[in-house]
């Protein structure tokens, strides 16, 4: 029983850590520019394919590099060419935009590599159980774990120690005043709008070893990713990667104990961490 | 000043009369019945949720939970409780009204993006119950076993299982008294009220009007049409698919009222017949309908953002 627990709240942990490398993407577009990406799905899935696509020529490692960048390069494009034209309009029209844009991303993936789940191949040293006991502990869940850590010490890195993060966090807060100082902030939008979907491919490349490939698959992460920025509270990457790791153990847990209830308890946080605390767990109150 | 009154009213009538000759004329056409009963159900979602989003400038993204709970409420009801029809439309909007009660209170003093994104994921709450629930709902196969009754008037009986020009009538009728309830709303003091939240939120609060209890009420009347519409769709359907209460959905409502034209009353259900139309033209064309729809948004979205009653309107005035 224990050794059930303690395996369904360390694969919780892995959930967790992966809703919150996808909600803090998320949760950095939404806090600068004022939009909602639900395409961020898609490029998480673009993230996983491109990968996998590239795997033959430069190893899992090489495309653990490459199609994060990859993807976030397409990220800039569409932020370019699409998103910047709804910046300033009725929230509406940046939700419709983005909403538009999954359905052509997942279909577009389905259209490409096709509806049925393709085997990713990750190095064998790493899948295999690192203890006897313990077996759910296999290497590239560990190093899952690792990369997610890595990944957002370099984002909180960025954030407080470079000009550009200085500028985002600047602009979270006044994007005016921002302006006026002399910030190009359109290309601080379509930075930090790459630096999000870099973490969506990321994100990508990781889950699809675990997972496999299939096109749904940004399409079942995003809803709990609103839920860790809405949990976490809005405007507050901490409280985004709180809520993302706080709704994977609790989902992890009620496996244990309620299995159908997998899904909804996330729901139920949310239901009652509004009603305590409307801002969320570590928002800042009046911001929205 | 007349002269507008006047074409409101010669526009209305329009509507009306189209409304009512439609399975005489969609045939003519190359459409259906079904098609344009469609069309009536889905237009009176997106006409609900028109009367948060357009009138009282409330950008709810979660609709479909509510669309989603009447029908499976409806659904329900004719397969576990009674064969009535009439009862199974009346608990279907009990069902959704009450849950949009209850969630209320929890959401109403979020606003803008906050308040969407919170909307979108209660809705994902039922998706799941309904997913999960296989004993009770059917889970993802849906709730089948069970049909609309011919309706039992006391002095006679209309076959609306078998005539779908009647069922078509009898959801009419009750589009016209659901849209009825929403027009007259709309030009109560209560409505009037909503306006001014749009306009100006901060300033209907320095007059002292209770703004969320507004929203509330405003909240739970346009949830309480969409569970309506949702009852009808299972009925029109006759099976219940956990897809209509998940979050895509919504969002097709969204776009029905954003396409039609959100600030006009009539737009939605013009957006809705544009949206059915398309979707039932693309699917039977290509397996790669979803691209085309996302295509559609997107177009929408960057090029008729008033919409077509928008446009129309705005092309009158200049």
């Amino acid at each position: 029983m224990t050794q059930l627990v303690l395996f369904n709240v360390f694969n919780g942990l892995i959930v967790g850590a992966f809703y919150a490398l996808m909600a803090l993407g998320l949760s950095l577009i939404l806090n600068l520019s004022g939009v909602i990406n639900f395409a961020h799905g898609g490029f998480l899935a673009l993230g996983g394919y491109l990968a996998y696509m590239m795997i033959p020529y430069v190893g899992f490692w090489g495309a653990l590099v490459f199609a994060p960048f990859v993807t976030a390069i397409l990220g800039l494009i569409v932020e370019r060419v699409l998103i910047r034209r709804v910046y300033g309009r009725d929230p509406l029209y940046s939700l419709l935009l983005t909403f538009g844009l999954a359905f052509m991303f997942e279909d577009g993936t389905r259209y490409i590599w096709g509806a049925q789940s393709l085997p990713f191949q990750v190095p064998g040293w790493l899948m295999a159980p690192l203890s006897v006991d313990y077996f759910f502990l296999t290497g590239y869940r560990l190093f899952m774990v690792l990369m997610v850590a890595i990944a957002v010490a370099g984002l909180f890195a960025i954030l407080t120690y470079t000009r550009l993060g200085m500028r985002i966090r600047a602009g979270t807060l006044d994007l005016e005043t921002v302006s006026v100082l002399g910030v190009n902030v359109r290309i601080l939008r379509n930075l930090n709008f790459g630096l999000g979907i870099y973490l969506a491919g990321l994100a990508g490349v990781l889950a699809v070893g675990q997972l496999g490939l299939q096109p749904t698959i940004g399409t079942s992460l995003i809803m709990p990713s609103f839920v860790a920025i809405i949990v976490g509270g809005l405007g507050s990457l901490p409280g985004t990667l709180l809520g993302g790791l706080l709704i994977g153990v609790a989902s992890g847990v009620t496996t244990v104990f309620f299995p159908s209830a997998t899904e909804a308890v996330m729901y139920i946080m949310m239901a009652a961490v509004l009603l305590v605390r409307p801002r969320g767990l570590l928002g800042e109150e009046g911001r929205f | 000043m007349r002269g507008d009154d006047l074409q409101k009213r010669a526009a209305t009538a329009i509507v009306w009369l189209l409304l009512i000759g439609a399975p005489y004329w969609l045939p003519a056409i190359g459409g259906y019945t079904e098609l344009g009963t469609r069309v009536v159900v889905l237009g009176l979602a997106a006409m609900s949720l028109n009367f948060l989003l357009g009138y009282t400038g409330v950008l709810s993204f979660g609709h479909a939970a509510y669309f989603g709970l009447g029908a499976y409420g409806a659904g329900m009801t004719l397969r576990y409780l009674v064969p009535s029809t009439g009862l199974s439309v009346i608990i279907g909007t009990l069902v959704g009204t009450i849950a949009a009660a209850i969630i209320g209170p929890m959401i109403i003093r979020l606003r803008g993006v906050y308040f969407a994104m919170v909307t979108i994921a209660f809705g994902q709450t039922f998706y799941f119950i309904a997913f999960r629930w296989n004993t009770v709902t059917g889970g993802d196969d849906g709730l089948i076993g069970w049909t609309r009754q011919p309706l039992n008037l006391g002095f006679a009986t209309i076959d609306i299982l078998k005539s779908s020009v009647a069922f078509y009538y009898f959801v009419l009728v009750l589009f016209a008294v659901a849209v009825g309830i929403m027009a007259w709303l709309l030009r109560s003091p209560f409505g009037r009220t909503l306006l001014a939240i749009r306009e100006n939120e901060r300033r209907a609060r320095f007059l002292g009007i209770p703004v969320d209890q507004h929203i509330w009420i405003s909240w739970v009347i346009s949830c309480c049409f969409v569970s309506l519409a949702g009852a009808l769709y299972a009925l029109l359907n006759n099976f219940v698919d956990p897809r209509t209460l998940y979050w895509s959905q919504s969002g097709d409502f969204v776009i029905m009222a954003v396409l039609g034209g959100m600030r006009s009353f009539w737009g939605p259900l013009l957006g809705a017949a544009i949206f059915v139309v398309l979707q039932d033209y693309l699917s039977s064309q290509t397996q790669n309908w979803m691209s085309f729809v996302g295509l559609f948004f997107v177009l929408v979205v960057l090029f008729f953002p008033r919409g077509v009653l928008g446009i129309i309107r705005r092309r009158a005035t200049a």
